[in-house]
């Protein structure tokens, strides 16, 4: 199949851009790196009859740790991530999923931003962010806001972004010292989307867990923060057993369906055993047990 | 002087392939490369639906867009009687749809545009009326009582039963099977899959108004063939109708029948005068073409002091909604009767049932060496499970009821006369390879440590050539083939073939072929295929075919312009024709080396200065009835480790030992193991064409039709035993598709072989994780696997 | 809509509606057929070929996406006559068999080799693990990688000294 017609505009500027979105409202959708959007539109499952191709604005693109927050900036690549040995050193989580995003050929253009805006509950992105505590922000003509990630994600390639908006920055925290995260995805082979994926962050604090972070990628009609597991973590002593009984919490938040990939019951098994093994190496890499 | 001393690189020379000239400079010239001026586009309407009825197509909308030139439907094919179709099987099937749609993108109607991106857009603006009937999904609900008839247009069609074939001795096997100590039996399914080349199918089709001319770029296995089959269809006359299959991106088998695109796209540029090119999209190539295997077997072998006394398989067979099997006419299930494989069994029954389904047509395709590899895979499966229920070790139970290597030529009881072969010499290459005494015992350290290790094998005999023609036609069209031989005056050939290489290396093989009997190189020899209208007539290139017929052919030819050539020498050095010997391109007098003529001397004088009586020039041409197929063969060993915890496994090694026979260049030999391993790969780990409920094909683009990548194919070992075959004149077998008919079952054994202590007697492919823990939890619980 | 695209370092115009794809564009309205198209959903990188010296799956991206920018076709491998190692690699290690995917599997090496000429077969096969090849079963197209990059180091060491490679 082909795409329909469409409305062609590159805008040189930000400005020009989110102009652009406020003219054409729910006819119009941004063009970054195109790997989810042009699949679609040649399915015909989207056919906007407006693209503002953002690719060629300045200052999209920047990748960056400051006051604490690491910046990602809209028109970053997922190549880019898979790359960074910032993203190696400091947010493994990032690291571990960035080189499972599709394949290497779409990771030249495809970004973490469309990633998160498609909101694809098999998409790596969104359980990264969730597990990370992160926000993104959206920006429009009428002004600029920070939603969480929870909040962002709403349903099925549904965020609260509004038409007019474009999502110029994902925010990450900083994890603190005596952090290590981890992704994990099965997935048949490469390209494919995630059977099961956990994203595992932890962040120990005088020896006991501080912060978990726990997300699942395809087990649900979004990407799913697993909150009583992690509520459960929290100030919990890092024991083997601890793990085990987060893991059980983790693949109880998770709603998967049956289908060819496996059924709901070999998914939340999956589950339970790849946030066990998530935390066990996030423990690890947190200098736990030393 | 002294004789040159410059190899000639004929026989078993790993020659560089002349073709990669232009495909690593991107000059291929595939179908959709061919652009005519005044060319159109045309695009397929598809029905979503797998069963309904059509009440009506209203075009008006679709022909009022511009750029749109014509509307093409089942009613407008149907008035020049081209809605249906023959099919290789001798059943018909619909072009575009008239009366009802039976399978899921079935063909229903063809938009004809100037750009091919309108003649999109038109599809969407076409209206179908359809009333929805109840899909069947599976050969098993074709049989039951009060399901839907889906061929209700075919005269003597009263339900979805095709066929009944048997073969074999029923009284000998059930004999066998009353006397055996056990009999061991096994149900599997081999799953639909789909040979899917890189590139799909498509067609240029040019009916010139002013000579009457058709000429068809067509990405086409079997140019001649198809090109008779055009004319019985079409009317056309057929020295009317020049079929071209020029470069072809992979064929597997997926380009080898006719399919509806290419007889509306002829149709099409008959009716309007003008070029008409087709090119499918991936989703058309996975949901319409011909699909492969889809059998559902059973096997029961007899055992008696520990040899295998009796065989007996059963298939169910789903062949979609026409019955298109591209096979011989002659056998309902290709040669599924090779069943008995590398064991010599005494007595042996096969049936086979063939259903009607609300699905795409084919089966026989994707490397399957016509349904060898359904039968392979059933055997090895079997046997494997038979040696554990025995208690004997897999290698040991094999090669104690092997065909030895005294007993060839063997005949077996279901028929064959199996010209070559030393089973036990590849198994034992096989197992020194893998280092199989040692993996036993690794597998016993890894048992206790709870590790999931497993060892698989499979020793499979292909059976390929077709065919004498005794028992082999298509259609009619006895299955020979032909090269056609000619030298030109400063001593260069060309070489024309009725095969149709789609990336074998015929342009380079066949050169050597030429270059062994008559000392030329390869280079020094062009050669021709794909064009009807410039080479002789074959069956084409499927089924392992081209070297045991073309490649007989191109040598016997040779031999005739070198005794030819022997005539001209001999008139050149003035010696009686006795007294001249050939050897590497120097005819020579006995005796007397130094008194010669080079064969470039020989082709001149054939020009300039020939025997008196002798008819000038030097040419030969060779229709080849190949007097028996041939049988390659191996061993294939597989080791694999399972994460009991989530059913994934991995390939650890992987060796491949196989037997074609005299290889013509061991560099391409390998190059289509090492392809075949990769497809058997893809079809036991994760290739599958699944339906839902409703008969919605799940399968049908490359999101759900997985293809292995370079990441998760396993790396290959290969090793290699000559047996030659007696019949054939250079002694060579055919290969192209023994790893896809040998490597699956290996596969799966292997992790069968990991799982079976924990109480895994099967798993149908493919081996996904989630079916591998589930079959672990389900042993583990104590319910039947 | 007009655009300018340097194709094998040659400036090319064309008037294209915007959602022609890249590789349609490259095809048709250039002339360039090298570059195939295998599927409908950015999953075979048959298409593949290099933006601004990246490999991009032609399929997936609209012409008028490349206005003013570098692609690099299969077509621009050879340059002046004199076949890349790659090509010759290809060719030496029997890495095609019918030839439809190796455009795109050229363009990735050439891209792989030009970041990391010296890769491990793993890194290889993590490489080209967006092209996917039905004939050679990937043994052969690595060490067609492999033979590339040791030519290309080997006539780097035979480089004089002062040479610039910039």
């Amino acid at each position: 199949m082909l795409p329909a017609s469409f409305q062609y505009q590159r805008p040189s500027t930000l400005d020009e851009a989110l102009a652009l979105l406020a003219e054409h409202g729910e006819d119009g959708k941004v063009l970054a790196g195109g790997q989810s959007l042009i699949p679609l539109m040649k399915l015909r499952f989207a056919a906007p009859e407006h693209l503002v191709d953002i690719n060629r604005i300045p200052g999209l693109d920047g990748l960056s740790e400051e006051d604490g927050v690491l910046r990602i900036g809209a028109l970053v690549r997922n190549a880019t991530l898979e790359r960074s040995d910032l993203l190696k050193s400091r947010y493994p989580v990032m690291a571990a999923a960035a080189p499972m995003i599709s394949d290497p050929i779409v990771r030249n253009l495809g970004t973490v931003a469309g990633s998160l805006v498609h909101a694809d509950p098999a998409g790596d992105w969104g359980s990264v962010m969730l597990a990370l505590g992160a926000s993104v922000v959206l920006r429009s003509s009428r002004g600029e806001r920070e939603v969480p990630m929870g909040e962002f994600l709403v349903d099925t390639f549904t965020t609260s972004t509004e038409p007019d908006e474009i999502l110029t920055e994902v925010r990450v925290p900083a994890p603190a010292p005596g952090s290590g995260g981890t992704y994990l995805k099965l997935e048949r082979k490469v390209g494919d989307f995630a059977t099961v994926a956990v994203g595992v962050q932890l962040t120990l604090a005088n020896g006991t867990i501080g912060r978990a972070g726990i997300a699942l990628t395809a087990v649900g009609s979004k990407n799913i923060e697993a909150e009583e597991a992690e509520g459960y973590l929290s100030g919990a002593e890092p024991t083997e057993e601890a793990f085990a009984e987060a893991a059980r919490l983790a693949a109880q938040a998770s709603d998967p369906q049956s289908d060819v990939r496996g059924s709901a019951d070999y998914k939340r098994h999956v589950v339970e055993v790849f946030t066990k093994r998530g935390l066990a190496t996030a423990y690890e890499m947190a200098g736990g047990g030393s | 002087m002294a004789t040159d001393a410059t190899e000639i690189r004929g026989l078993g020379h790993s020659v560089k392939r002349v073709e990669d000239d232009r495909f690593i400079r991107g000059r291929g010239n595939y179908v959709e490369d061919v652009n005519l001026p005044n060319m159109l586009w045309m695009s397929i309407l598809r029905s979503p639906l797998a069963h309904a009825k059509v009440n009506g197509i209203d075009t008006s909308r679709a022909q009022a867009v511009p750029g749109v030139v014509a509307v093409v439907t089942g009613e407008l094919m149907a008035q020049h009687n081209l809605a249906w179709m023959p099919t290789l099987s001798g059943d018909t099937q619909a072009v575009l749809a008239t009366d009802k749609v039976r399978f899921q993108g079935q063909e229903v109607a063809a938009v004809i545009a100037e750009d091919r991106y309108v003649a999109k857009d038109a599809l969407e603006l076409i209206d179908v009326d359809y009333e929805p009937l109840p899909p069947i999904t599976d050969p098993f609900r074709a049989m039951a009582d009060g399901a839907a008839l889906i061929r209700d247009e075919k005269e003597g069609q009263a339900d979805n039963h095709i066929f009944h074939w048997e073969t074999g001795d029923r009284a000998a096997w059930e004999k066998a099977a009353a006397e055996a100590d056990r009999v061991i039996d096994l149900d599997t399914f081999y799953p639909r899959c789909h040979p899917s080349p890189l590139e799909t199918c498509g067609i240029v089709a040019d009916v010139n108004p002013a000579t009457g001319k058709a000429t068809l770029w067509m990405t086409s296995q079997a140019p001649h063939a198809i090109r008779t089959v055009f004319a019985l269809v079409t009317g056309l006359p057929e020295h009317k109708i020049r079929i071209i299959s020029p470069d072809i991106g992979g064929g597997f088998g997926n380009k080898v029948p006719v399919y509806p695109g290419y007889v509306v796209a002829t149709a099409a540029s008959l009716l309007l005068g003008r070029p008409v090119k087709w090119i499918e999209d991936r989703y058309e190539n996975l949901i319409s073409t011909g699909y492969a295997r889809d059998f559902h077997m059973t096997g029961k072998l007899a055992v008696k002091d520990g040899k295998m006394t009796g065989l007996y398989a059963k298939v169910v067979g789903d062949h979609g909604a026409f019955y298109a099997d591209a096979q011989p006419s002659k056998f309902k299930v290709g040669l599924f009767h090779i069943v008995a494989g590398s064991y010599d069994i005494p007595a042996a029954f096969v049936e086979a049932d063939g259903y009607y389904t609300n699905k795409a047509p084919g089966g026989v395709a994707y490397r399957c060496s016509f349904r060898v590899t359904e039968a392979s895979y059933l055997i090895e499966r079997l046997v494997q499970n038979a040696a554990y229920e025995l208690g004997v070790d897999p290698s040991e139970f094999r090669m104690d009821n092997f065909v030895k290597k005294d007993q060839f030529p063997y005949h077996s009881v279901l028929g064959w006369e199996y010209d070559s072969g030393d089973y036990e010499g590849a198994m034992n290459l096989a197992l020194e390879k893998v280092n199989y005494a040692q993996l036993r015992k690794d597998q016993e350290e890894a048992r206790a440590q709870g590790r999931l290790l497993g060892i698989g094998l499979a020793s499979f005999t292909e059976v390929v050539g077709a065919g004498p023609s005794k028992d082999y036609d298509i259609l009619g069209l006895k299955m020979f083939d032909s090269a056609e031989l000619r030298l030109h005056p400063t001593g260069k050939a060309v070489l024309k073939l009725g095969v149709k290489s789609q990336g074998q290396g015929h342009e380079t093989t066949f050169a050597q072929i030429v270059a062994e009997e008559l000392g030329l190189q390869p280079e020094d020899v062009e050669v021709q295929e794909g064009d009807t209208d410039h080479t002789p007539y074959g069956l084409g290139t499927y089924a392992s075919r081209s070297t045991p017929t073309a490649g007989a052919a191109t040598a016997i030819v040779a031999r005739k312009l070198r005794e030819k050539g022997t005539r001209i020498a001999a008139h050149l050095l003035e010696v009686a024709p006795e007294d001249v010997e050939f050897e590497k391109g120097r005819f020579f007098v006995r005796g007397a080396p130094d008194k010669a003529k080079t064969i470039q001397d020989v082709a001149f004088a054939s020009y300039t200065n020939f025997p008196e009586g002798d008819e000038p020039g030097l040419e030969g041409m060779c229709y080849y009835d190949p007097p028996n197929m041939t049988f390659p063969f191996g061993t294939y060993a597989v080791v694999v480790e399972v994460d009991p915890d989530t059913g994934v496994w991995k390939v650890n090694k992987m060796v491949a030992v196989d037997d074609c026979g005299v290889r013509i260049n061991p560099m391409i030999v390998e190059g289509q193991i090492h392809g075949g391993l990769t497809e058997g790969y893809g079809i036991a780990a994760m290739e599958l064409i699944t339906f839902d409920e409703d008969g919605n094909c799940i399968g049908s683009n490359f999101m759900d039709y997985l293809l292995p990548t370079a990441w998760e194919t396993p790396r290959f070992e290969l090793g290699e035993t000559v047996t030659p075959s007696p019949h054939h004149p250079i002694g060579a077998k055919g290969v192209g598709e023994s790893a896809t008919v040998g490597s699956p079952a290996a596969y799966v054994n292997a992790v069968i072989d990991a799982l079976w202590h924990l109480g895994v007697r099967n798993i149908d492919m493919p081996l996904t994780s989630a079916k591998v823990w589930e079959a672990i939890q389900q042993a583990q619980s104590g319910a039947p696997a | 809509m007009e655009i300018t695209v340097t194709v094998n370092g040659v400036e090319r115009t064309a008037d294209v509606e915007p959602r022609l794809l890249l590789a349609h564009v490259i095809r048709d309205s250039f002339g360039l057929t090298g570059t195939h198209v295998g599927c409908d959903t950015t999953s075979c990188g048959a298409c593949t070929v290099l933006l601004d010296g990246v490999p991009v799956k032609s399929c997936t991206m609209f012409g008028v996406q490349a206005d003013g920018r570098e692609v690099t076709t299969v077509e621009g491998l050879a340059a002046g006559g004199a076949l890349d190692p790659i090509q010759d690699g290809f060719k030496q290690e029997h890495g095609l068999q019918c030839g439809f995917c190796t455009p795109g599997m050229m363009l990735v090496t050439k891209a792989l080799l030009a970041g990391n000429p010296d890769p491990t077969e793993d890194e290889i096969r993590w490489a080209i693990s967006g092209n996917v090849c039905r004939c050679t079963g990937y043994m052969n197209i690595v060490k067609a990688v492999q033979w590339a990059a040791r030519n290309m180091a080997e006539s780097r060491t035979a480089e004089p000294a002062a040479a610039s490679t910039s």
